[in-house]
C-alpha cells in the first residue's frame, strides 16, 4: 500500500522573483529510493527548483506534498491535524516553521555545492557529523563519537583526523564530511546542489562513486541538481531537463540522454559529446 | 531663567517603571528560564555594574525587607558596598551581611554558602543573558533556537571541549536547562554553585540591564546543568579547607600572600567565613581580620 | 588580602573626596559657572544632550562640570536623571521645513529656493590655533528671511525622483514607540533604529558612516540638505483640546540623497538616509543619515556585506552608556570566575603533562594530509584524550 504512494509529489509548482518566475509549472513524483537528476544550463531554474522543494524558497504556485513517516501525531498537534493526516501525503505549505525544521533534522539532508555553506568550518569533523545527532536528542558522548567515527569511515576520512576542523581539509574531504553530516541521522530524502562541481575532475569521479554506493546501500531518494550530464548519467534513474524555468523533457535518464526528444536536449547532449 | 532644580523619586525608579519590571518578573515566573525583554532604564551606575540587578531589586524591595549585597561572595567589595549604600539612600532599606537574615540578596558571581530558605529572593546581576551568544551572536537567530527548542549547537560546544580536553571546559556561567525547557545562562557564578539552583526554595531573579532582559527560576524548579550521559556535569571541587575558618566543601579565593607567588585559600563567602570562624575558636578570629 | 577592592566604605568615600579635589583644580581660579559652560561650550553641551536624550542645556552643562569634562560620564548622568522623569505624552512631530534656518546648505543644487545659508560653521575657517579668541561684530541681515525654505528632498519629490517621506494615500503615521520605555527586540522598525542612532555615540556613527564611503556598504551619498535651526515644539494636551507650544529646541537635520533603486514595476528613484540630532551637530547628523541608509538594505534588497548594514551589530553597539559601562566593568573584581579558570587550567596542564610522560612516540601519519592547504593537525589530536574516558 505504502509503496504505491510517492515520497514527494510536486504539482504545478512555481517560484517568483518579483514579477518573473524563476521556475514554473513543475510537476513530478519522486519514489522512495529513486535518484532524480535536474539538469540544465546556468540560469535554467534548476537551483530555484531545489530551493523551492526544500522549503528554502517560497512556493508561489502549485503544491508540494511529502509522504511523512516520522511526523507523528504528537509532533503535529493542534487543529487541522486530522485533515492533514487523513491524506497519506502532507501538503508542505501547511507546515509550521517548527515542523519544517523537524523535517530537516529527521527526514531531509541538503548537500551544498560549497561545503562551507553546509559545515561549521571551525568545528571538528566529529562535531560536524555529531551535531545532527545531538540536535535529535543524543546525549551520550561515546555513542555520538562512535557514530561520527563510523560515518567518517564510510566517507573515507582517516580516523586520526576526526578532531580536525574542515577548514584544514582538502575540497574533496570537506565534501565527504558534508555528506556524512547529511546521512548520519538516517534521512529518507537528500537534496544535492552540484555536489561535485567545485572539485577537480579526478576527485569528482571518486566522490560520485561514493555517493552512488551510499545512495544504493541506504535506499535514499535523491534530487540532484547538476549542469553536468555525466553526473546525471552516473547516479540518477530519471532526469528532468530544464530551460528558462520550465521542464522541457523528462524520463528515464538513459532514455533522455541516449534518445533526447526535445531539440534543446539534443543540443545539450551533443554539445557535451563534442566538448 | 532660574537655575535647574533636580528632584529624584523615592526609591529612585518611578512607580510606573517598577510596575513594568514587576510585569516582566511575573512573566518570567510563568515561563521559567525564558528571557523576557524589558525596557531597561538607566540607573545611576554604569551599565555592566549591576544595573539589571539594581532595577529588579528596586522593583521588589519594600519597607519590611532586609537587603544583603555581595560581589564575588563578599559583602565588603567596593561594588557591593556601593549598591548597598544606594538602596540605603534611595529606599531607606535595612541592610545586613548575614545570609539568613536577608529577605533579598543581590549578588554578582556567587550563590551564598548558607542554604537559602523559602521567602528569600536572590537577585543575580547578569552581563550576558544569552547562553548561546558566543556560539551564535545574532539575537534574531538565538530567539528562534530557543523558541524551537533547538539546542544541538550548545551540545556541539560541549562535544568539542571533550574532544579537545577530555572533559567539559566551562567553569563559570555554566549553561543549565530550566524546568526541562529553556537553556539558561546562570550568570558568571562558578559551576561550583550550579547545584544550589536546583530545587531551591528561594525565588531566583535574573536582571540584565544593558541587554534589557529579565528571567526567573521560581522556587522548587528543576535546574539541570548540561552534560552528556557519559560525561555528566561536574562542579568544581576544592581539596583543601578554608585557611581562616576551616570550612570544607565551600568555594575558595586564592590569595597571593608574598612576592614568590605563595598563596592561601580562604572562603569567598565572607559572611559564612566570619560566622564559622566566630563559632569555632575565639582567639583565632581576633588575629585574622578579613 | 585584596585591599584595593575589599577596602569598603571608607576607601570609597576617600576616593570620591580625591575626585572632587582633582576636579576643582587650583583654588585661586574661579569655578566654571554652568551658564558659561552652556553658552561657550555649546557644541559639547549639544552632544551631551543628544546622547543623553534630554534637551536641557542647563542640566547638560551641569553634568559636564560634574563629570569634569568626561562626555560619556556626563551623558550617563543626564540619562540617569532623564529616566526618573514622568512622561506626560508625545509632542507633535516637529516641522523642520518651517524652521527659520540659521544654517542651510545643499550639495546637490547650486541654487535652491530660500538660498544657501552658511550660518555659524567651522567650515572654511583656517584651523590656526589662536592666542586669543576674538568676538567680531555680526552684521544684522538686510531683511528678515521671508522666503520659505522648502526641503530639497521635497523639491525632488515633486517629480517622484526621490522616494517619498511616506506612502501617498491612506497612510496614517504609526506610533513610533519609545526605545527608552518599551522593550525592543530585533529586527527593529526604522523609527526605533532612528531613535537609537540619534542617541548613539557620535564617534561610532562617524566611523561607520565613513566606512560606507570607503566601500564597506557603499550608498553613493549626496548631501541633499543639512539645516540647523530652532524649531517650535508643540504638545497636544488632551485636556485643552488643541496644541500648545511648550518651547523651542535647536536641531540639526540631514537629508542624504542616495543611490537610486528601481524595479520592473517601479521607476528608478533616489533613496534617502535621515539624520536628526539635538543642537549644532552636523557631523553626527550626517553620519546618522549615512548609517540609516545603509541599515535600510533589506527594504531595497541589497546584499549585506558590511558592518554598517548589520542592524544587530550597529544598534547593539551604538549606545555609549552601555558600551562604556561594560568595557569599564572589567575593572570590577572577577576573582571568582578567574579562580574557576585557574582550577581548570591547572588541571588541564597536569593532564597534559601526564599524557606527555605516558605517550609512546606516535608514527607520523600525515600521508593523507592535504598538502595544498599547508595545514598540519594540531598537537592535541595525536594524543587524543578521549580514549581514556570512553
Amino acid at each position: 500500500m505504502k509503496n504505491e504512494t510517492p515520497l514527494l509529489s510536486v504539482t504545478g509548482a512555481g517560484h517568483r522573483y518579483g514579477d518573473r518566475f524563476g521556475c514554473r509549472d513543475v510537476s513530478f513524483d519522486l519514489w522512495p529510493g529513486e535518484v532524480l537528476a535536474v539538469v540544465g544550463e546556468s540560469g535554467s531554474g534548476k537551483s530555484t527548483l531545489l530551493g523551492m522543494l526544500s522549503q528554502r524558497l517560497t512556493l508561489d504556485e502549485g503544491t508540494i506534498r511529502y509522504r511523512t513517516a516520522r511526523l507523528s501525531d504528537a509532533d503535529l498537534g493542534g487543529a487541522g491535524e486530522d485533515e492533514r493526516m487523513a491524506e497519506d501525503l502532507l501538503d508542505l505549505s501547511t507546515l509550521s516553521e517548527r515542523e519544517v525544521r523537524r523535517l530537516w533534522r529527521t527526514d531531509w539532508g541538503f548537500v551544498h555545492q560549497n561545503a562551507a555553506d553546509g559545515l561549521r568550518m571551525h568545528v571538528s569533523a566529529g562535531g560536524n557529523v555529531g551535531e545532527p545527532l545531538m540536535a535529535n536528542g543524543w546525549r551520550h558522548y561515546g555513542k555520538i563519537r562512535a557514530e561520527a567515527e563510523e560515518w567518517l569511515r564510510r566517507v573515507e576520512i582517516p580516523a586520526d583526523r576526526i578532531d580536525e576542523a574542515p577548514a584544514t581539509y582538502s575540497g574533496g574531504m570537506r565534501q565527504r564530511v558534508q555528506i556524512a553530516r547529511n546521512l548520519v541521522f538516517g534521512p529518507r530524502l537528500v537534496f544535492m546542489d552540484e555536489p561535485t562541481s567545485s572539485l577537480d575532475v579526478s576527485v569528482q569521479a571518486r566522490l560520485l562513486d561514493l555517493i552512488r554506493s551510499l545512495v544504493a546501500e541506504l535506499g535514499l531518494a535523491v534530487v540532484v541538481v547538476t549542469h553536468d550530464l555525466a553526473v546525471a548519467r552516473l547516479i540518477s534513474h530519471r532526469t528532468l531537463v530544464m530551460k528558462d524555468g520550465v521542464v522541457i523533457e523528462s524520463g528515464l535518464t538513459d532514455r533522455v540522454l541516449d534518445d533526447p526528444q526535445a531539440a534543446y536536449t539534443q543540443l545539450l547532449v551533443s554539445s557535451i559529446l563534442q566538448g | 531663567m532660574s537655575a535647574p532644580h533636580i528632584v529624584y523619586n523615592e526609591g529612585y525608579l518611578d512607580e510606573q517603571t517598577k510596575r513594568v519590571i514587576r510585569r516582566a518578573l511575573l512573566k518570567g515566573v510563568a515561563i521559567p528560564g525564558f528571557q523576557v525583554p524589558f525596557a531597561s532604564r538607566e540607573v545611576p551606575m554604569p551599565r555592566g555594574w549591576g544595573t539589571g540587578g539594581v532595577q529588579v531589586t528596586a522593583a521588589v524591595i519594600g519597607a519590611s525587607d532586609t537587603l544583603k549585597v555581595i560581589d564575588q561572595g563578599a559583602d565588603d567589595t567596593t561594588n557591593a558596598v556601593s549598591i548597598r549604600a544606594f538602596f540605603e539612600k534611595v529606599a531607606g532599606a535595612r541592610s545586613t551581611t548575614r545570609t539568613d537574615e536577608a529577605t533579598i540578596i543581590q549578588t554578582r558571581h556567587r550563590i551564598p554558602e548558607t542554604p537559602l530558605a523559602e521567602k528569600q529572593i536572590l537577585v543575580y546581576q547578569v552581563p550576558i543573558p544569552e547562553p548561546l551568544r558566543f556560539l551564535e551572536p545574532r539575537e534574531t537567530e538565538t530567539r528562534r533556537l530557543h523558541a524551537l527548542e533547538e539546542y544541538g549547537l550548545m551540545y556541539v560546544k560541549l562535544y568539542e571541549d571533550i574532544a579537545r580536553y577530555g572533559h567539559i571546559a566551562k567553569t563559570y556561567d555554566y549553561p543549565v536547562l530550566v524546568n526541562g525547557r529553556y537553556v539558561m545562562a546562570p550568570s558568571p557564578i562558578p559551576s561550583f554553585d550550579n547545584p544550589k539552583m536546583h530545587q531551591s526554595p528561594a525565588l531566583q531573579l535574573f536582571g540584565a540591564g544593558r541587554e534589557k532582559r529579565i528571567y526567573v527560576i521560581p522556587p522548587f524548579t528543576d535546574v539541570e546543568s548540561l552534560g552528556f550521559e557519559d560525561f555528566p556535569f561536574e562542579p568544581q571541587r576544592f581539596d583543601q579547607p578554608c585557611e581562616i575558618c576551616g570550612s570544607v566543601g565551600v568555594y575558595l579565593d586564592e590569595v597571593i600572600i608574598d612576592d614568590r607567588g605563595n598563596a592561601m585559600f580562604v572562603c569567598s563567602d565572607t559572611d559564612h567565613c566570619e560566622r564559622t570562624a566566630t563559632a569555632s575558636v575565639r582567639d583565632e578570629t581576633t588575629e585574622v581580620s578579613a | 588580602m585584596y585591599v584595593a577592592v575589599k577596602g569598603g566604605e571608607k576607601a570609597i568615600a576617600n576616593a570620591h573626596a580625591l575626585l572632587a579635589k582633582r576636579g576643582r583644580g587650583g583654588a585661586d581660579a574661579p569655578r566654571i559657572d554652568y551658564v558659561q559652560m552652556r553658552d561657550q561650550m555649546g557644541v559639547l553641551v549639544a552632544r551631551v544632550m543628544a546622547e543623553g536624550s534630554l534637551y536641557d542645556p542647563d542640566l547638560a552643562a551641569k553634568a559636564l562640570l560634574q563629570a569634569q569634562g568626561d562626555v560619556l560620564e556626563a551623558v550617563t548622568l543626564l540619562r540617569s536623571y532623564r529616566t526618573t522623569l514622568p512622561r506626560f505624552g508625545v509632542t507633535i512631530a516637529v516641522d523642520t521645513a518651517g524652521l527659520p534656518s540659521e544654517r542651510r546648505v545643499s550639495a546637490t543644487f547650486k541654487d535652491i529656493p530660500g538660498g544657501q545659508q552658511l550660518g555659524a560653521t567651522f567650515d572654511y575657517t583656517h584651523r590656526l590655533l589662536a592666542e586669543e579668541l576674538e568676538t567680531p561684530e555680526v552684521p544684522t541681515p538686510d531683511a528678515p528671511e521671508a522666503e520659505p525654505m522648502p526641503r530639497v528632498t521635497d523639491l525632488l519629490g515633486v517629480d517622484g525622483l526621490i522616494e517619498r517621506d511616506r506612502p501617498a494615500e491612506g497612510w496614517t503615521d504609526p506610533d513610533p514607540g519609545d526605545l527608552t520605555r518599551e522593550p525592543t527586540v530585533f529586527p527593529m522598525s526604522r523609527a526605533e533604529r532612528l531613535q537609537a542612532l540619534s542617541r548613539g555615540d557620535e564617534g561610532f556613527l562617524l566611523s561607520l558612516g565613513y566606512s560606507t564611503q570607503r566601500g564597506f556598504g557603499n550608498t553613493h551619498p549626496f548631501v541633499g540638505e543639512v539645516r540647523v535651526g530652532e524649531v517650535e515644539v508643540e504638545f497636544d494636551a488632551p485636556e485643552i483640546g488643541y496644541a500648545v507650544p511648550i518651547g523651542r529646541i535647536e536641531l540639526t537635520e540631514c537629508q542624504m540623497v542616495n543611490q537610486f533603486v528601481g524595479s520592473a514595476d517601479q521607476a528608478p528613484q533616489f533613496t534617502r538616509g535621515y539624520g536628526l540630532v539635538f543642537g549644532r551637530a552636523e557631523r553626527k547628523a550626517m553620519s546618522m543619515s549615512l548609517v540609516d541608509r545603509a541599515l535600510r538594505r533589506e527594504e531595497f534588497d541589497e546584499r549585506a556585506v558590511s558592518p554598517a548594514q548589520d542592524e544587530e551589530f550597529v544598534i547593539a553597539h551604538s549606545d555609549n552608556v552601555q558600551a562604556a559601562g561594560f568595557v569599564e566593568h572589567l575593572k570590577l573584581p572577577h576573582y571568582v570566575d578567574f579562580q574557576a579558570e585557574l582550577g581548570l587550567i591547572r588541571k588541564l596542564r597536569r593532564e597534559f603533562q601526564e599524557r606527555q610522560a605516558a605517550a609512546v612516540p606516535s608514527p607520523a601519519s600525515s600521508n593523507d594530509r592535504d598538502s595544498s592547504t599547508g595545514y598540519s593537525s594540531n598537537s592535541n589530536s595525536n594524543s587524543n584524550p578521549i580514549e581514556e574516558h570512553v
